[in-house]
């Protein structure tokens, strides 16, 4: 299929010279597909193999009062049993790896489940169907539990108790909220002021990543102590990390060999496998298969997400958008995983590809007695860009107008400020809502055809950052003992004020931070500010926070630094390693998107030049 | 383990294994034979990862008792190559981009190669059709209908 | 793991049959139970006999093996009516496997040969030599089936239609067949039936019955659709909710009946 540019659009911005985009391709594991030749980790085969099969829970929620296995351990070809007691730390979350969140699942259930399917016992026998066999002869004294299934219910007074390590069925964020807040101006002043309030809400149900390859992984002991493990991660390295944390074994025994996936989607990043597979394996000395058939994948395969999204617009009668507020929770399911994650990104992308002056948000990662939900294609996004972009129709009807020219009319142009204090650059919605009319026959004014990302962005109040009125509400545990409702400024409590900031276009800091705490870590972004860094001058003294007294923080079992209201973290990429400020002394002083050893240069920087 | 000795032609020549007791053709070619082309996706006939033909006509190896296809001919992705190379259509799938994670492609493969064999001439429809039971859950359709079209072009041309 | 064991004839394979063992036939439903350790019984029985294939086309009655496959109804000369029902199951590879005798034992969202059988008012003839009609087969489903038979339909008098998410192979949301007779001019002796929209293949009676004298256009049908799932309780499943199943039969009985060629 024929890729067509439209090199009018930007010509000047773009260097055409390509020697490889809009030119076809031929992919380096073809040849290896078309044989039926690439090495996906079923294909690799031992003799002695062993086969796993996991007890599982057939309810939401439940303690485990007792387990009988005497039964399954006498029956032909079983080799031996994987006990929650047998993994020498039974716990871990996913990010734990970057810092980020507390360590809250178990590899296999030792005292209560909280979802169907969660494994509590692990069978090895010499043929799957052994296992299976053996599996379904396990007796588990089940104490059954009230279980949520809904995030809102799962967030009232009175809700059951889904996950021990957050008592309050949410993530923890930055040690002291419920859920990741953005404040961006004065939304509440904006809504009285306004023309017409459009209200929407919107919800995506879980999507099933269903890879054609189910996920596993074959682990096999080589010599000195090591162990092989051909893997369908789609994060080698993650589930390295995740085997030596939870099997406390050095990354140096484990040797692990992957990269052929058979569709992974970002389901096969959960990395629960390797784990058993490698255990199994030192356990036994033999190799060892641990490999879902298509019901357990079906089951237990973390999917996509659920997410409902509550948007409340305040819009002039010419259709501008002067405020928007989100209300949008994220299921996690039973545990953590990615979702803490989703929830950033989600905020990350808020208000769309808009420029509005007053934005809130509160965004919740919600943990319900659902299957584990993880990472999967622009998980975090997909739901509320669906949100985002209904909202706008809807929008478009309350105005009367065109809802092509109302996008238009609101997108964002070059130097625009964003809701995150960052500048717009590379806008193009624009011309892709013109080129996308016209391509559909669709007529619009020639007024909207005469608009260009980059022309008028960036003037006026467009450029700048507001002062922004702030709340310390949805405090960890708030919501559970007084049934404060999700929205922004749902509560009586006080509000605080930022002043106004600075705009500015520097490529690596962005804007100068308002509030010290504010100033972004170096050690987090994984570049070095240079000294030519617009500097926090004239940093507006602190602002009046009239919030309820300063709480002393919950003590920082994460690293995540604790911030304040009125600010959100960009989500941290999560593979990026940590550098240390001074590692490679001052001639290393770097500009995001300059070139660097062993740095990917499209990890950041600006495509425009 | 004991298990029922199958013999039958693989790819044009002898083949033979143990199948387990009820065991299907999936596991007989993948464990049995040593062909690991044909792929386990679902176990259920629903994906078209294992399809292979069985005397010309696609089956699906994991819902196929093994010991059934004694003394029949059966060919997989292993025996597609014209002896030095890769075969036409799986030429036309690499020109094609016709192959995302690959997990799908030997089935795809098998279900163009039968309808090929029999309509040399098929109408985009009748490409649907065949590959109507093989998922690619990469969803990747459009250049593998464009790669079994463009190879019973090229069949055509050459003759 | 089950034993196989192999007859050369019907009557050897239904002697052989009992409380501790399963039938095999083409494979696309017993061996996914073997597969997942859920046949439930030790032996799986299984015939080579001749006799159970083929399809035996006479003047006014069709004769169906029970090994006749999916792929060989669809592509039997004379039976180019049936051919939409048998080319409804599955995927290509699947209907090389599938069979006419397996069809009529397939649950709930499949079977949607056997809802053509139905409407067809087939009869099923079993190993020990007896015959049943269909639709009093599949209150239980039992025996060793050599072969069904029914009536040719006159020209035009039979319509199948199915209704899909995920084409063009996906399972059915509901599918429906109708052997619309017809007596000067006017409909007679209608059958009407559906699948997916009970756990077994089922008729309409209601809609047949409102069907009966009636001409087959616009005006005459409306009585049956509104009658169309009087007395059925639609399940729930994935692939649809009852209500959507309650909401929509009307109108994929109309598209049947008046054979409005729409996906």
């Amino acid at each position: 299929m024929a890729v067509k540019f439209r090199k009018d659009l930007f010509a000047d911005e773009r260097d055409d010279s390509l020697a490889e985009i809009g030119r076809p391709t031929i992919r380096q594991d073809i040849q290896g597909h078309v044989t039926g030749r690439s090495p996906f980790y079923d294909d690799r085969h031992f003799d002695g193999l062993l086969h796993v099969r996991c007890v599982r829970s057939p309810h939401h929620h439940a303690r485990i009062r007792s387990i009988d296995s005497s039964r399954a351990e006498a029956m032909p070809g079983v080799v031996r049993l994987i006990r929650p007691r047998d993994v020498p730390r039974n716990l871990n979350t996913l990010l734990s790896l970057i810092g980020f969140g507390r360590d809250d699942e178990p590899l296999l259930a030792e005292r209560k489940v909280a979802y169907v399917g969660e494994p509590v016992l692990a069978v090895i026998a010499t043929s799957a169907a052994a296992a299976e066999t053996a599996a379904a002869a396990v007796t588990v004294d089940w104490e059954v539990l009230p279980h949520v299934l809904d995030v809102e219910e799962a967030l009232g007074p009175g809700a059951p108790v889904v996950n021990d390590e957050y008592p309050n069925n949410s993530f923890d964020y930055h040690d002291r909220y419920d859920h990741q807040k953005l404040r961006f101006g004065d939304a509440e002043s904006a809504f009285a002021a306004a023309d017409r309030i459009v209200e929407g809400e919107y919800q995506m149900s879980p999507i099933e990543q269903a890879p054609l390859e189910t996920c596993g992984a074959i682990a096999a002991p080589e010599t000195g102590g090591r162990i092989a493990c051909y893997t369908a991660t789609q994060a080698l390295f993650f589930s390295i990390g995740v085997t030596g944390k939870l099997l406390e074994i050095p990354s140096s025994r484990l040797h692990f060999i992957g990269g052929t996936v058979g569709g992974g989607f970002g389901g096969k990043v959960d990395s629960h496998h390797e784990p058993v597979a490698v255990l199994g394996a030192m356990l036994t000395g033999r190799p060892v298969k641990y490999m879902w058939d298509r019901a357990e994948e079906m089951q237990v395969g973390g999917p996509r997400g659920g997410e409902r999204w509550r948007i409340r617009d305040g819009v002039m009668r010419d259709g501008r958008i002067t405020a928007r507020a989100f209300t949008g929770f994220f299921d996690a399911g039973a545990y953590t995983r990615l979702s803490s994650y989703a929830v950033q990104k989600a905020t990350g992308h808020l208000p769309g590809p808009y420029t509005i002056p007053n934005v809130a948000s509160n965004v919740y990662c919600v943990y319900t007695n659902r299957t584990p939900s993880t990472a999967m294609r622009g998980f975090g996004i997909t739901a509320v860009d669906f949100a985002i972009e209904c909202q706008m129709d809807r929008v478009a009807e309350a105005v009367g107008m065109d809802p092509i020219e109302l996008r238009i009319l609101n997108a964002y142009r070059d130097g625009d400020m964003k809701a995150h204090r960052r500048s717009a650059k590379n806008c193009a919605l624009i011309e892709s809502c013109q080129v996308a009319a016209e391509k559909a026959g669709w007529r619009l004014s020639a007024e909207a055809m005469a608009q260009s990302s980059r022309i008028g962005g960036g003037t006026g109040w467009r450029g700048e950052i507001p002062e922004t009125v702030t709340d310390d509400e949805g405090r960890i545990g708030e919501r559970r003992r007084s049934g404060l409702a999700p929205e922004p400024f749902s509560g009586a409590g006080a509000r605080g004020r930022v002043a106004a900031g600075a705009a500015s276009d520097h490529p690596a800091t962005g804007n100068a931070p308002q509030r010290e705490d504010m100033v972004a870590e170096a050690a987090r972004l994984g570049f070095r500010i240079d000294s030519g860094a617009p500097q926090p001058a004239a940093r507006p003294a602190a602002p009046a926070l009239a919030a309820s007294g300063d709480e002393p923080r919950a003590p920082a079992a994460a690293a995540a630094p604790a911030l304040p209201p009125g600010h959100a973290l960009p989500a941290p990429p999560p593979a990026q390693p940590r550098r240390e400020p001074d590692a490679d002394g001052p001639a290393a002083q770097v500009r995001p998107g300059v070139r660097r050893p062993g740095v990917s240069p499209f990890i950041s920087g600006s495509r425009r030049r | 383990m004991s298990g029922t000795p199958v013999t039958f032609t693989l790819n044009g020549a002898a083949a033979g294994g143990f199948a387990d007791p009820g065991g299907n053709l999936l596991d007989l070619l993948r464990r049995g034979v040593g062909d690991r082309t044909p792929k386990y996706g679902c176990g259920q006939g629903s994906c078209g990862a294992c399809t292979v033909l069985v005397d010309g006509a696609p089956r699906l190896a994991c819902i196929t008792l093994a010991e059934s296809v004694a003394g029949r001919d059966v060919r997989t992705a292993a025996g597609l190559g014209d002896g030095a190379g890769l075969g036409a259509l799986q030429q036309a799938f690499v020109d094609h981009f016709a192959a995302q994670c690959g997990y799908c492609t030997p089935g795809m493969l098998m279900a163009a190669t039968a309808l090929l064999e029999r309509d040399p001439n098929p109408s985009r429809d009748a490409v649907v059709d065949a590959i109507g039971g093989n998922i690619c859950r990469c969803t990747g359709y459009e250049p593998i209908v464009e790669a079994i079209l463009a190879a019973a072009r090229g069949a055509r041309e050459a003759r | 793991m089950p034993r196989v064991e192999t007859y050369a004839t019907a009557a050897e394979a239904v002697r052989a049959l009992g409380p501790g063992a399963r039938f095999l036939g083409g494979g696309s439903l017993v061996m996914i139970d073997v597969n997942h350790g859920a046949l439930g019984v030790e032996r799986i029985v299984r015939t080579t006999d001749p006799a159970l294939r083929g399809i035996r086309v006479e003047s006014d009655r069709i004769t169906l093996g029970a090994h006749a496959t999916m792929a060989e109804v669809a592509g039997a000369r004379d039976l180019a009516f049936l051919a939409p029902a048998a080319l409804a199951v599955g995927g290509p590879a699947v209907r090389n496997a599938a069979t006419v005798g397996g069809n009529l034992f397939a649950p709930h969202p499949y079977g949607d040969f056997a809802v053509a059988l139905l409407a067809l008012g087939a009869t099923v003839h079993v190993a020990d030599g007896q015959e049943r009609p269909l639709d009093e087969f599949l209150d239980e489903r039992s025996g060793l089936v050599t072969s069904v038979s029914f009536r040719r339909p006159d020209g035009g008098a039979f319509r199948f239609r199915k209704v899909r998410r995920v084409r063009p192979a996906g399972a059915s949301v509901m599918c429906m067949a109708a052997l619309l007779n017809r007596s000067a001019g006017r409909l007679s002796n209608v059958c009407v039936a559906y699948g997916g929209m009970a756990a077994r293949p089922v008729r309409a009676r209601a809609a047949e019955t409102a069907l009966e004298g009636v001409p087959l256009d616009r005006g005459g049908v409306r009585p049956a659709l509104e009658r169309a799932v009087e007395g059925l309780d639609p399940p729930t499943d994935a692939l649809a909710s009852s209500w959507y199943r309650r909401e929509t039969a009307p109108v994929q009985l109309r598209r049947l009946l008046l054979g409005e060629d729409r996906g």
